[in-house]
C-alpha cells in the first residue's frame, strides 16, 4: 500500500475516476450535434474496483470499464447523445465528486489534527 | 494538440463550433428574401459541417470541419417591375428556408448554453478542490 493510499483511502482513486468521468460526459454533451457520434461513458463501480486492486492505475481501470451508451431513441444521423441521460449523469457526478471532496476534507482534518497533537 | 485535452478545452471548443453555426444561421436569416438577377447569384443557405476532435477513447471535443453551401435551388419569382429582373422578367429570391433556419438557432443555442453549463459546474470543482484542506 503506498503512502497516498494510507492516507486517503479509496478517496483519492474515487476523486481521480470521478474527474475523468467528468471529462467523459463533457465530451459527450460538446459532441451532441456531430452526426455518427457514439456517446462513452464508464462503469464507475467496477473502474473503482479495477483502480483499487494492487498495483491497478486509474488509467487502465478506465480502458477496461469503459463502454457506449446504448439510446433510448436512436436518432437518424447515428448520433447517440440524449441530452436528458447526459445532464442528469453530469450533474450526478458533479454532486458525487463533491461529496468524495468532502470525505477528503474529512480524512485531511483528522490527520493535520493527530500531527498538532491536539 | 499536444497536451492533454481538460475539460475546458472541451466545452471551449464546443462553445466556439455552436458559434459559427449560428453565425452561419444568422447569414441565411439576413439573406432570406434578397432577390438576384439569375439563378447562379442568388444566395443559398450555408451549413457548417461538425467532426469530432478524439483525443483519447471518450475524450473528444468538436471542430467545424467546413461550411458547405446547401443545394436548396432558389426560387424563381415572375417580377417584371423588379430592376434587377432579366429579359424574361424573372428574378431569383434566396434559397433559404426560415423555419429551418429558426430551428436550427434555437438548436444551436441550447447547446451552447449546454456547454457553459458544463464549464460551469467543472470551475465550481476545481476551485473547491484547490481550496481543500485550508
Amino acid at each position: 500500500m503506498s503512502l497516498e493510499d494510507s492516507l486517503f483511502g479509496i478517496h483519492g482513486k474515487a476523486l481521480a475516476l470521478r474527474s475523468q468521468r467528468l471529462e467523459l460526459i463533457a465530451s459527450n454533451i460538446a459532441n451532441a450535434s456531430t452526426p455518427g457520434y457514439k456517446a462513452r461513458d464508464i462503469d464507475f463501480d467496477k473502474a473503482l474496483a479495477e483502480a483499487s486492486r494492487q498495483q491497478g492505475s486509474v488509467s487502465s481501470a478506465l480502458e477496461s470499464a469503459m463502454g457506449y451508451r446504448i439510446p433510448l431513441q436512436p436518432s437518424s444521423d447515428g448520433n447517440t447523445v440524449e441530452m436528458s441521460t447526459e445532464q442528469t449523469l453530469f450533474a450526478e457526478n458533479a454532486v458525487k465528486y463533491r461529496t468524495t471532496l468532502s470525505f477528503l476534507e474529512g480524512r485531511l482534518n483528522t490527520i493535520t489534527r493527530a500531527l498538532r497533537g491536539e | 494538440m499536444d497536451k492533454p485535452m481538460n475539460v475546458f478545452d472541451i466545452a471551449g471548443r464546443a462553445m466556439s463550433a455552436q458559434l459559427v453555426r449560428l453565425n452561419a444561421t444568422a447569414s441565411n436569416l439576413a439573406n432570406a428574401g434578397s432577390v438576384a438577377g439569375s439563378e447562379g447569384q442568388a444566395y443559398r443557405a450555408i451549413r457548417p459541417v461538425f467532426q469530432t476532435v478524439v483525443d483519447k477513447p471518450g475524450v473528444a471535443t468538436v471542430k467545424v470541419d467546413r461550411v458547405v453551401t446547401s443545394d436548396m435551388q432558389a426560387t424563381k419569382r415572375h417580377d417584371p417591375g423588379h430592376p434587377l429582373a432579366d429579359a424574361n422578367g424573372d428574378v431569383w429570391e434566396a434559397g433559404v428556408d426560415s423555419s429551418a433556419e429558426l430551428v436550427e438557432m434555437i438548436e444551436s443555442a441550447r447547446m451552447y448554453q449546454n456547454n457553459v453549463q458544463v464549464m460551469q459546474t467543472a470551475k465550481s470543482l476545481l476551485l473547491e478542490t484547490i481550496r481543500l484542506g485550508k
